[in-house]
């Protein structure tokens, strides 16, 4: 009930003005030449763009009514926003694909809802700046000499044959599934006031010392991910692919768990952003499996907090944007109109200054200045004040970036959120861990 | 009083109304009219709890994918409830939560019930008395269980002020998400259920009985148990019926007041739904169902609810 924290922006405005009606076409005509596949009727639908809404729904990381709002004003269409958690947005997407257009998922959720047919692939030859989008979803590799990691990272479930594939494809075919639109690496959040010294691995998360201060999310697939991370890294298991485990992986890493937690390791689990911040604010809990903006939550009410870099490397995730099946015509054209301008950098640069990365990182950098982009695409040290784009100060000149640059976070990236073919199993032995 | 006369009286035109209409229903035969009378009833019944539970009965046995629900005939749902250790530990949980949180329930709801129709004397107090202590559910059930948290946490109210009177050393770890901060959040939020019905019951008694007991050599506390509690009982039944019922039926509350770490039946289809698994979902609800059943019928062989009201 209280899961789902709807939120839902509309912002229809009746009476059009002159003015976004001019907008709204400039931007048609635009993209019509721009992108060169849309040769259709630029005039008549830049006429009738303004009417189209679009519902798109998705967890609240990106689902932010500022990028409503820009969207409205750049390009005169309306998007209503829906934002829940995981769980909900995959049921959502699953059981329901008339009820949105636009759907905001991450890439193992996508491995999910993919066979359902409920959304259609993307002609990537109508998204312009296709290029550019970093390797990491495209062949997989960050850099030529990227050792690609576990999980279910995102090319591997980026590509399908053609526009009515099932079946993902191993390589680029032109027909995309979810343009990237957000993604980070995710680690351990400490509170170092109340930990006093240096912490290195995952497996301190398990470390007696937390005992009744330790946390982590109660979103199966991705708990097991940090419950895997921290097994492989106290040396117990050696898992051929923590992304994909066997039935007998999964029992003797919830077994380490289901013991950590009849010895009182844990003060709680959470499943919402805001429990999160909460447990971590309030002292209760002082090591925790934490999402980044959380981090800077706790920080913007004073309070010491870090995005522990460990050594083992980062649990990763990416998002992005799918298609309803159900979406044709004049939707469909103003979809793909969002897309591009989605990658064509204010929605990156937004995001970035909050800490999470674009999928075409060079379009985003013009919308930041210099010390910002130092600050957090470069691992550089902030030459001024860092502020996130609601107007608090998150650094001061001298900080860098927990973790350095791009580079050595996506870089350092040991597995991807994930769906294992063992999911079922995995999700009742979680259950099970859960009601231990 | 007023309101029911006002109805009467408004309803009598009414009725002769309708006795000069050619399609008066007193023309029909009484037991045609009594099964029409009985129809919206039925009809709103019928669809909005009968089809649903059968519905949920039905899907118990259907099979499900990682994204998807098929037809089926099997017990594979029940079958993996059934023999999973979980599920026995969850359910006794689940009862031990009920339980618990009942028999607190009653003592307060019963302490409360009792001092405002006994003790307190004039109807304005009684009334406003009772008003007071419906205000809290005013706000919504969540808000009045999450304010529990600041207060019980390791730095929270009830700890800095222990350490501060100087009674404890260290902050008690089980104040908060804890089985004591679950059923505290129960008692808190479902005593009123209980003082209701009690307090109704209680108002009703004949307070000549009570004279007559004491006239009789009876001691206040002998006329509790063989007087007032005798007479209580439909109150009591009632109350208990509430309790049990939102105590087994609930989810959010042990999520939250537990911090995820302990479970409930409740918790246990949610999940369940989270993930999509429709089926075993239902198979979950229907144990549930009948064990609340079970527990109704047992409380109900102690009173015979319609007879006493």
């Amino acid at each position: 009930m209280t899961d789902t924290v709807g939120k839902t922006e509309q912002m229809t405005k009746k009476g059009v003005s002159r003015r976004s009606i001019l907008k709204g076409g400039a931007a048609a005509a635009g993209a019509a030449l721009g992108s060169g596949a849309i040769t259709g009727f630029p005039t008549i639908w830049a006429q009738n763009i303004k009417d189209v809404t679009l519902r798109q729904f998705g967890t609240g990381v990106s689902n932010l009514n500022e990028v409503a709002q820009k969207v409205k004003e750049d390009l005169g269409f309306t998007l209503e926003m829906t934002a829940l958690d995981s769980d909900a947005v995959t049921q959502r997407a699953a059981t329901q694909p008339d009820s949105f257009d636009i759907a905001d998922i991450e890439y193992w959720i996508c491995k999910k809802v993919w066979p359902t047919g409920n959304l259609q692939a993307m002609d990537t030859s109508k998204i312009k700046n296709y290029d550019k989008i970093v390797g990491i979803f495209k062949s997989g590799k960050l850099t030529p000499e990227s050792v690609i990691a576990q999980g279910t990272a995102p090319h591997t479930v980026g590509f399908v044959d053609g526009p009515d594939g099932k079946a993902f494809a191993t390589e680029e075919t032109g027909w995309m599934t979810l343009i990237p639109t957000i993604y980070n690496a995710d680690t351990l959040g400490i509170r170092p006031d109340l930990i006093g010294r240096p912490i290195e691995s995952w497996t301190e998360l398990l470390n007696p010392e937390f005992k009744g201060k330790a946390s982590i999310l109660d979103i199966s697939s991705i708990g097991i991910m940090d419950a895997a991370m921290v097994c492989e890294a106290m040396g117990e298991i050696q898992y051929g692919d923590k992304g994909n485990m066997t039935r007998e992986e999964i029992d003797k890493t919830m077994a380490i768990f289901t013991e950590a937690k009849k010895n009182g390791q844990f003060r709680a689990f959470w499943k919402t952003f805001d429990e999160s911040v909460n447990l971590m604010a309030s002292g209760e809990v002082v090591i925790q499996s934490m999402w980044s903006p959380a981090i800077t939550a706790v920080k913007s009410r004073g309070i010491e907090c870090v995005y522990q870099p460990l050594k083992e490397g980062y649990r990763s995730w990416g998002g992005g944007i799918g298609l309803s099946k159900s979406l044709t015509g004049l939707e469909l054209d103003a979809a793909y109109e969002y897309i591009n301008w989605y990658l064509d950098g204010w929605v990156g640069g937004f995001l970035m200054r909050q800490g999470y990365y674009s999928a075409v990182p060079e379009t985003s950098k013009n919308h930041m200045d210099e010390n910002e982009w130092g600050y957090w695409f470069e691992g550089k040290e902030a030459t001024g004040d860092i502020t996130n784009p609601f107007g608090d100060v998150l650094a001061k000149a001298g900080e860098t970036r927990d973790g350095g640059s791009f580079y050595e976070r996506m870089g350092a990236v040991a597995c991807w959120n994930a769906v294992m073919d063992e999911n079922q199993y995995m999700v009742r032995k979680w259950n099970e861990f859960i009601a231990a | 009083m007023t309101d029911q006369t006002q109805s009467i009286s408004s309803v009598a035109p009414a009725a002769k109304a309708r006795a000069k209409s050619p399609f008066s229903l007193s023309r029909l035969p009484d037991a045609v009219t009594g099964w029409l009378l009985s129809l919206p009833l039925a009809l709103v019944l019928f669809f909005f709890l009968v089809l649903p539970i059968a519905m949920i009965v039905v899907v118990s046995f259907w099979g499900a994918t990682e994204f998807s629900i098929y037809p089926a005939f099997q017990f594979d749902n029940y079958e993996f409830l059934l023999t999973s250790p979980v599920t026995y530990q969850v359910f006794f949980n689940t009862v031990k939560y009920a339980l618990i949180t009942w028999a607190i329930t009653l003592v307060i709801g019963f302490t409360v019930a009792y001092f405002l129709a006994f003790h307190v004397r004039t109807l304005t107090w009684q009334i406003i008395l009772f008003l007071l202590c419906t205000i809290p559910f005013w706000t919504s059930n969540i808000i009045r269980m999450i304010s529990w948290i600041p207060f019980l946490g390791r730095n929270g109210i009830a700890n800095s002020t222990l350490i501060s009177m100087g009674v404890i050393d260290e902050p008690l770890e089980w104040l908060l998400f804890s089985d004591f901060s679950v059923i505290l959040a129960f008692v808190h939020l479902y005593t009123l259920f209980m003082v209701v019905p009690i307090f109704n019951t209680m108002m009703r008694i004949d307070r000549s009985l009570i004279e007559a007991a004491y006239d009789n050599g009876a001691s206040g506390l002998q006329t509790l148990t063989n007087v007032i509690i005798p007479l209580t009982k439909p109150g009591i039944m009632i109350g208990s019926i509430f309790v049990v019922t939102l105590v087994m039926g609930d989810f959010i509350t042990v999520r939250f007041m537990s911090g995820s770490q302990k479970a409930n039946v409740g918790r246990l289809i949610s999940n369940d739904i989270a993930l999509l698994q429709y089926p075993s979902a239902a198979a979950t609800a229907v144990i549930l169902l009948i064990t609340v059943l079970l527990v109704i019928s047992i409380l109900l062989r102690y009173v015979d609810i319609r007879k006493e009201l």
